[in-house]
């Protein structure tokens, strides 16, 4: 049986770190992965996506629309954007926060974080929304919010805690990984 | 060895490495930039020599006097780098090399970060370069060292060509154990091989003519890149070859589609003799739609070396079916060979694909079109050839085809509006500086904003809006120049950024000042490469050796062609960089202003001290959102917050704010602290 993840948000949140420690887990359980991200132009301030493939059966690095078992969203609206992505009865984790863009301001309008999560609750089986600026409030750093999401991730059964912990030391920088774990464990 | 995730590029750079390529050289260009970077990584395991060349023509000519000498090279680059490679290449192609040489050009499918769509794999036919286009990055791996192989046999440069899917994914796999690279050969005069005359590219051109039409098809249909899977009628012929290509087509059932038991649901039904083709990742992408629809034997041709066509397997092939639909990315290129083919062989098999609309002829494909394709001719076929049998049919039934999406999400109500997201300058960049500083010099003038390739492109983004043309590498001052010679009161500017000022600016430098042109070139120096991931320029002051070296002067080089004046500012110091545009836009011929402070995604690590990140004053913001609308920064937005009048409050983003201190040198009232 293969599993499909879809990891989404704006450029620059750590999209890419997620998806590497959640490939690294799995290939540390014999799993054979495939996976692709956004890299270049797009890495700052645009729409990034990144696929995270498991299994024997998966022939492309990108996932299939409405394969997707689970759908990590860094930031609201990209959440919504993604949707066609998850497959039925697939689970959503959301970060509540929306990222509004220049376009947006340009013209004064703003996005709203309870409208994108109403309408992920109204289409997706399961949703777990994440209040990551009082997470990483609380842990005492900006920069985790991809564990803490990773962590909320391991709720669905996805992948186990200490599978990615494992998986993280093999990843970060040692001063860094008390830090992380303590996120995942959030 | 324990497997990793290795990226398509790191898998190229691996697979040369393990060929023992001994000299490598390049142009960063996404999607093939990591291919370099990844080697330099390893380059003191190797001892592989390894530059970032100022242009790709400069990379392939360092790398063709090393082939001369027998060294194993690489040579890496995008599609639109091959252009400006393409004199030494063609040549190249001629004159041949004596070390394997290889030469990957990644492709750009969509484009998702190029100028054009167009195909390496034609280029290849244009050039007589043998090819190779991998599907997955350890299909990669392994085509790359066979390339250096091939490139040694036939004394042949050898095209690599990537697509961004298979530069930029990853796949588990096991990372190889590394040696030092091979014993660097030693160069042998020759000059009736090595240099090139008219005479001897007479007879080169028979001598590949030959290889290319005859040798290489054969060799090529017995390769392991260039297979059939799915189920054949196993007939035998006379020929041994055809034999051999028919055993192997049946084999392909077992051994490349895991799909060895036939399905009895398939909706083309074990009479059809209808087949696909593909190449490159479109191949990846059929074989995961003809997984999901539950489609097992339904011939698949999988062509791996796109030139020289492998014509024996192919025609075999054509042999068995009415009709093939192709599915590729970029050009028709297997669509084309194949109907050449079936002409030449007078095989009666219709060929489908982008040429009769059946595939889209631009942009990338995926699962979902390949799919929806497939439906919609296993439905034509269906409803051909039994719909009286069909209607008790256990499997597929043309109803389950009818019904496209299985198992999507059910959209229950309309989707909320969503923000668009282009890439934006990040919050902190100098080049926002640089433009609002000329903007602002230049207000109510009569101008034209020549732009060039690289982050700064996106200063024509709103609300900046200084990018009035952008085409290719370089080419912002010589266009400058067109401009001024058709309208001499213009206002002329160019803005090209440090590394492309060094990959193709100067010979426009030369040609404005010797033709007395008048223009104001920007010079956006950030110090580094910044949009294709910060490689070093001969500007920065290292190499990719890791040596620190001399860094070259854009400031002298300027002097020494004749440029005056220039002067050097920093962006961020908006009333010194405003009096600096408006005294280079007065002088009489070729100016230059370099804008000068680092790319703030490296500016810490070139001793950057960040200051404090900036707010907003409630109290004295008056909502006029003067910094938003001018300068666009993504730090900025629209607060929730109102003042007294009842207007909204700006807000700073935190997390994103560098201190930069250009929205507080715009706010009227001085609100931002």
């Amino acid at each position: 049986m293969s599993k499909n993840i879809i990891i989404c948000g704006v450029g620059g949140q750590g999209t890419v770190l997620a998806a590497k420690v959640l490939s690294q887990a799995a290939i540390s359980n014999g799993e054979r992965v495939l996976s692709a991200e956004t890299i270049g132009m797009a890495q700052r301030g645009g729409s990034v996506v990144s696929h995270v493939r498991i299994g024997e059966d998966v022939y492309s690095p990108l996932v299939p629309q409405g394969q997707a078992d689970v759908l990590i969203a860094f930031e609201a609206a990209e959440a919504v954007r993604n949707i066609a992505f998850l497959k039925q009865g697939g689970s959503v984790i959301v970060n509540k926060k929306v990222v509004q863009p220049v376009t947006a301001s340009l013209i004064g309008k703003t996005f709203d974080e309870n409208e994108m999560i109403s309408y992920l609750e109204k289409v997706a089986g399961k949703v777990i929304a994440v209040d990551t600026d009082q997470a990483c409030k609380d842990l005492g750093s900006s920069k985790v919010v991809n564990m803490v999401l990773l962590g909320a991730a391991s709720k669905t059964g996805l992948i186990s805690k200490d599978e990615l912990k494992a998986a993280l030391k093999l990843l970060v920088k040692p001063e860094f990984y008390e830090l992380n774990v303590r996120a995942i464990d959030y | 060895m324990a497997k990793q995730m290795i990226m398509g590029n790191q898998a190229i750079a691996l697979g040369a490495l393990k060929a023992g390529v001994n000299l490598v050289a390049g142009y960063p260009g996404t999607p093939s930039s990591e291919i370099i970077e990844f080697i330099s990584k390893y380059k003191s395991k190797t001892g592989t020599y390894v530059e970032w060349s100022v242009n790709e023509k400069a990379a392939a000519e360092v790398a063709a006097g090393a082939s001369y000498a027998g060294s194993r090279t690489l040579i890496t680059m995008k599609q639109v780098g091959l252009n400006v490679a393409s004199d030494p290449v063609m040549c190249l192609s001629y004159v041949g090399v004596k070390g394997g040489m290889v030469i990957v050009s990644a492709d750009d499918p969509g484009p998702i970060s190029s100028q054009t769509e167009q195909d390496t794999r034609n280029f290849a036919q244009y050039s007589k370069l043998p090819c190779f286009d991998p599907s997955t990055p350890l299909e990669a791996y392994e085509m790359i060292q066979e390339a250096f192989e091939l490139s040694e046999k036939y004394n042949t440069p050898v095209l690599l060509r990537p697509t961004t899917r298979v530069d930029h994914a990853y796949e588990s796999m096991e990372f190889p154990e590394l040696v030092p690279c091979r014993k660097p050969g030693e160069f042998e005069k020759d000059s009736k091989r090595w240099v090139i005359f008219p005479r001897s590219s007479y007879n080169n051109h028979k001598r590949i003519f030959e290889r290319n039409e005859k040798v290489l098809p054969a060799e090529f249909s017995k390769s392991k890149w260039n297979y059939v899977g799915g189920s054949l009628p196993p007939l035998l012929s006379k020929d041994p070859l055809k034999n051999e290509l028919r055993q192997r087509v049946v084999l392909g059932s077992s051994t490349k589609m895991r799909t060895d038991e036939l399905c009895s649901s398939d909706p083309f039904s074990t009479t059809s003799n209808i087949a696909f083709a593909a190449g490159g990742i479109s191949y990846c992408y059929l074989m995961e739609a003809l997984s999901i629809l539950g489609i097992k034997d339904i011939p698949v041709l999988k062509i791996g070396n796109p030139y020289p066509f492998p014509k024996p397997l192919a025609e075999e092939f054509l042999k068995f079916h009415e009709q093939i639909v192709v599915f590729e990315e970029l050009d028709p290129v297997i669509e084309e060979n194949l109907i050449k083919i079936a002409g030449y062989a007078r095989v009666n098999c219709q060929i489908r694909g982008k040429l009769d609309g059946t595939v889209p002829e631009a942009g990338e494909l995926s699962v979902e079109i390949i799919k929806e394709i497939i439906q919609k001719e296993a439905l034509k076929h269906r409803e051909r050839l039994c719909e009286a049998e069909e209607r008790q049919s256990s499997g597929l039934s043309l109803a389950s085809l009818r019904a496209a999406e299985p198992r999507r999400v059910q959209d229950a109500s309309p989707a909320p509006d969503l923000p668009v997201r282009p890439p934006v300058l990040c919050a902190g960049c100098p080049h926002r500086g640089s433009f609002y500083a000329v903007k602002q010099a230049m207000k109510g003038k009569k101008t034209v904003y020549c732009g060039d390739i690289g982050c700064y492109t996106l200063g024509n983004a709103m609300p900046l809006d200084m990018t009035d043309t952008c085409l290719c590498m370089g080419a912002d001052i010589t266009m400058a120049q067109g401009f001024y010679h058709n309208e001499p009161d213009r206002h002329c500017f160019s803005f090209i950024g440090d590394s492309t000022f060094f990959a193709s600016g100067i010979t426009g430098v030369v040609n404005a000042v010797y033709n007395q042109a008048k223009q104001t070139i920007c010079i956006l120096d950030n110090s580094t490469t910044a949009m294709t991931g910060h490689q070093p320029h001969p500007g920065t002051g290292m190499t990719m050796m890791g040596e620190i070296v001399e860094k070259i002067s854009i400031e002298k080089i300027l002097e020494g062609i004749g440029v005056s004046p220039i002067i050097q500012v920093n962006p961020f110091d908006q009333k010194a960089a405003v009096e600096a545009v408006q005294k280079a836009s007065e002088a009489p011929g070729v100016s230059a202003i370099i804008f000068k402070a680092p790319c703030i995604a490296i500016a810490q690590k070139v001793g950057w001290e960040k200051p404090h990140a900036l707010t907003v004053n409630a109290d004295k913001c008056i909502g006029c959102r003067k910094c938003i609308n001018e300068l666009g920064c993504p730090a900025l937005s629209v607060s929730t917050k109102t003042n007294a009048k009842g207007k909204q409050l700006v807000e700073i983003d935190k997390s994103l704010c560098t201190g930069c201190s250009l929205c507080s040198q715009v706010c009227p009232v001085k609100a931002i602290e």
